[in-house]
């Protein structure tokens, strides 16, 4: 057992499990999408992201493609989280709330190839 | 990619690590833990404020407590942050940044901005591997002749002088190894571009390889080589490099042509050498009496052999027989430096005197030396390195004989202006008078320091205004081309060496000839004159001022106005 694939595919999981559980709920209610976890997905992500930094296999770089998209997309939910509640002056809105959610589930979708690539490259490991 | 932007990335991972986790704990710690607002409520910092309070706090700039002052729960959780975020932030970014300061790193950049130089190159250009005294010596001398260059050498100084040399265009240069074929190819040596490779590196072995490896990933390319060894020279020729200069060989051809053609020997020191180089003497070395050579490695063969095909006496004096081996001829053992050698060897009667061993220092004391026993001799030095110019100077020998010169000049020569190396190997076949006729015309057009040399194409690029006469009707002679824009009457002082157009080659060609479309032709003359020359071939008004006397009305108002 290679302790550093452990906290690989540990991460890797995490961010896509975490991620669900942000997106999951009705999506243009802020009672569904609490804060603290989309801080943990963005958390989690860019641990995921920096440990897939220089893997020089063709699946490495699949990898560390996903994570990138899965960030944008975090970054500009967290953004958009930002400017709806502190800069314009309506609060957060269920229009508002709901794209966030949508850009989340973006996000996932990336997280989901991710685990899928993972998963891949392991069946194809064969001791 | 090189493996080194991986290795660096792989690094990286743990210094981002530890700053994105220090923040992640900061920053959840200071939404958790409640605050006061200014009425006294309760109230929870958000993220977005989170994350702008460790962000100035972690890098020490600390703006204070925001939006409102911190309750003493806070401040305990803060001054817990400030030291794990501040000591993440600074380990995190002092190994950033000493990861990009690594110098393979570094080297892989380099490299890298220098292919993307070179593949952008949108002219043709040489390849110089060694930037040592050849090599400037010949990149100067392509930039100033509007040609193109870059250079490899294996030492980080020389790109450096590379750099502060003030030329007028920019050469890029790598410092690099050029024996492994990677580098020449980093360097352009499969560019399309890529007109010719001249190695001139200070080894044998590197010059070799660089010949190699040149024809076997590029066979068309034209390829330029120093060699200093028969062996060298043979391996070299076999895979079909297409010039390889022998500096030895060079310079006891040189001898030969003095011995036989004084001023042929004059002619071709004058043509071939560095612009600003003071004009030589004539020399008249002794075909009568005996020679002496001290020093019978690679250079004193050359001459020994050479002098022997003259039908010349010779002795030689060396002191390593068993290296170098002995003479047909009459040998004294010994280094040449003290009298006893030289008397033994009959320096009294003799007639020349060769100092050829590898030391420059006995070379100095050899000469010195025979000069006090026999101040008439004409005395040929080999001079080994360049730092010691002004101790061969002050001895002021007939003949001296430096490597690096030589090869830039026989290098210049051949890339830089072609027509020259085709005027001088006809030259040849012409007589010693016919030499020193000409040694006589160009004199009289210049001054102190040697000609410049310069090539002119009858096109619509380089004689653009030539090209509008002929044209119009005009007919163009040589003198025309030739004359003083300010004093129609008088003649620039240039000499026409060559010429080349549908008739063929011509050696000097008259003044009457009428220049037509493609023709090429090679001009010596006083530095500054190639400029003039220039407004004839290029300024309609002038050359139609020159042809017809008159200044032409170039303005549309102006020429309303005259009608």
């Amino acid at each position: 057992m290679n302790p550093e694939k452990v906290i690989f595919g540990f991460f890797i999981i995490l961010a896509a499990t975490l991620n669900f559980g942000f997106y999951v709920g009705d999506i243009s209610n802020p009672d569904h999408h609490p804060v603290y976890e989309l801080f943990f997905v963005v958390v989690v992500n860019l641990i995921a992201t920096i440990l897939k930094f220089g893997d020089r296999t063709q699946m490495g770089a699949l990898l560390l493609a996903t994570s990138l998209v899965a960030l944008l997309q975090l970054f500009a939910a967290s953004l958009m989280w930002g400017y709806v509640v502190y800069i314009s002056e309506t609060g957060m809105t269920a229009a508002a709330m709901a794209s966030i959610v949508s850009l989340s589930g973006g996000a996932l979708m990336a997280n989901i190839i991710s685990v899928v690539l993972l998963v891949i490259e392991t069946v194809m490991l064969r001791r | 990619m090189d493996s080194v932007f991986f290795i660096i990335f792989r690094r990286m991972r743990q210094p981002l690590l530890t700053l994105v986790v220090t923040y992640a704990i900061a920053i959840l710690g200071l939404t958790l833990i409640p605050g006061q607002d200014a009425d006294g409520n309760t109230w929870h910092m958000s993220f977005f404020h989170a994350f702008y309070f460790v962000s100035y706090m972690a890098t020490t700039i600390g703006f204070g407590e925001i939006p409102y002052e911190f309750t003493d729960g806070q401040r305990m959780w803060v001054t817990f942050s400030v030291y794990a975020t501040v000591v993440g932030w600074i380990y995190a970014i002092g190994t950033l940044i000493s990861l990009i300061q690594n110098k393979t790193f570094q080297q892989a950049m380099t490299e890298k901005r220098f292919a993307r130089k070179i593949r952008s190159l949108s002219e043709p250009f040489y390849l110089v591997c060694g930037y040592g005294l050849t090599g400037s010596e010949l990149v100067r001398s392509l930039i100033e002749h509007k040609q193109h260059a870059v250079v490899i050498d294996i030492d980080q100084h020389r790109i450096n002088d590379l750099e502060l040399d003030a030329l007028i265009e920019a050469v890029p240069g790598l410092c690099a190894d050029a024996q492994p074929p990677l580098h020449l190819i980093q360097a352009g040596l499969q560019h399309e571009l890529c007109s010719g490779i001249v190695a001139v590196t200070n080894s044998n072995e590197a010059n070799l390889k660089i010949a190699i490896t040149s024809k076997m990933l590029n066979p068309g390319l034209q390829v330029i080589c120093r060699a200093d060894s028969k062996d060298i020279e043979a391996n070299m020729a076999s895979f079909g490099t297409d010039y390889i200069i022998d500096p030895y060989d060079t310079f006891g051809a040189r001898l030969t042509t003095a011995l036989q053609a004084p001023c042929m020997y004059l002619l071709h020191q004058w043509l071939t050498g560095m612009a600003d180089e003071a004009l030589n003497e004539p020399v008249y070395p002794p075909l009568e009496g005996r020679w002496v050579i001290c020093g019978y490695g690679r250079f004193g063969k050359a001459i020994y052999n050479r002098l022997q095909k003259e039908g010349i006496t010779i002795v030689v004096v060396e002191m390593t027989p068993e290296i170098t081996g002995k003479p047909e001829t009459a040998f004294v053992q010994g280094r040449g430096t003290e009298a006893a050698t030289l008397i033994e060897a009959g320096i009294h009667s003799a007639a020349g005197l060769v100092a050829g061993t590898d030391d420059d220092a006995n070379n100095l004391s050899i000469i010195a030396t025979a000069k006090e026993i026999n101040p008439e001799l004409f005395t040929i030095a080999r001079k080994n390195h360049n730092d010691n110019e002004a101790l061969f100077d002050a001895l002021s020998c007939n003949m001296v004989m430096t490597p690096s010169s030589i090869i830039a000049n026989k290098i210049r020569a051949l890339l830089v202006v072609p027509m020259l190396y085709e005027f001088l190997g006809m030259a040849y076949y012409k007589d010693d008078d016919w030499a020193c006729e000409l040694v006589s015309r160009i004199s009289g057009a210049i001054s102190e320091v040697v000609p410049d040399i310069w090539e002119v194409t009858i096109d619509q690029t380089d004689a653009y205004a030539v090209m509008q006469m002929i044209e119009r009707g005009h007919q163009i002679t040589l003198a025309d081309i030739q004359r003083d824009r300010y004093v129609p009457e008088k003649q620039l002082n240039a000499v026409a060496l060559l010429y080349k157009g549908k008739e063929g080659k011509v050696m000097l060609p008259s003044d009457e000839r009428v220049l037509e479309e493609g023709d090429r032709l090679l001009f010596c003359g006083q530095m500054g004159i190639h400029h003039s020359m220039e407004w004839n071939l290029q300024n309609v008004n002038v050359l139609e001022f020159l042809l017809t006397g008159n200044i032409a009305t170039q303005s549309k108002l102006l020429k309303y106005l005259l009608k």
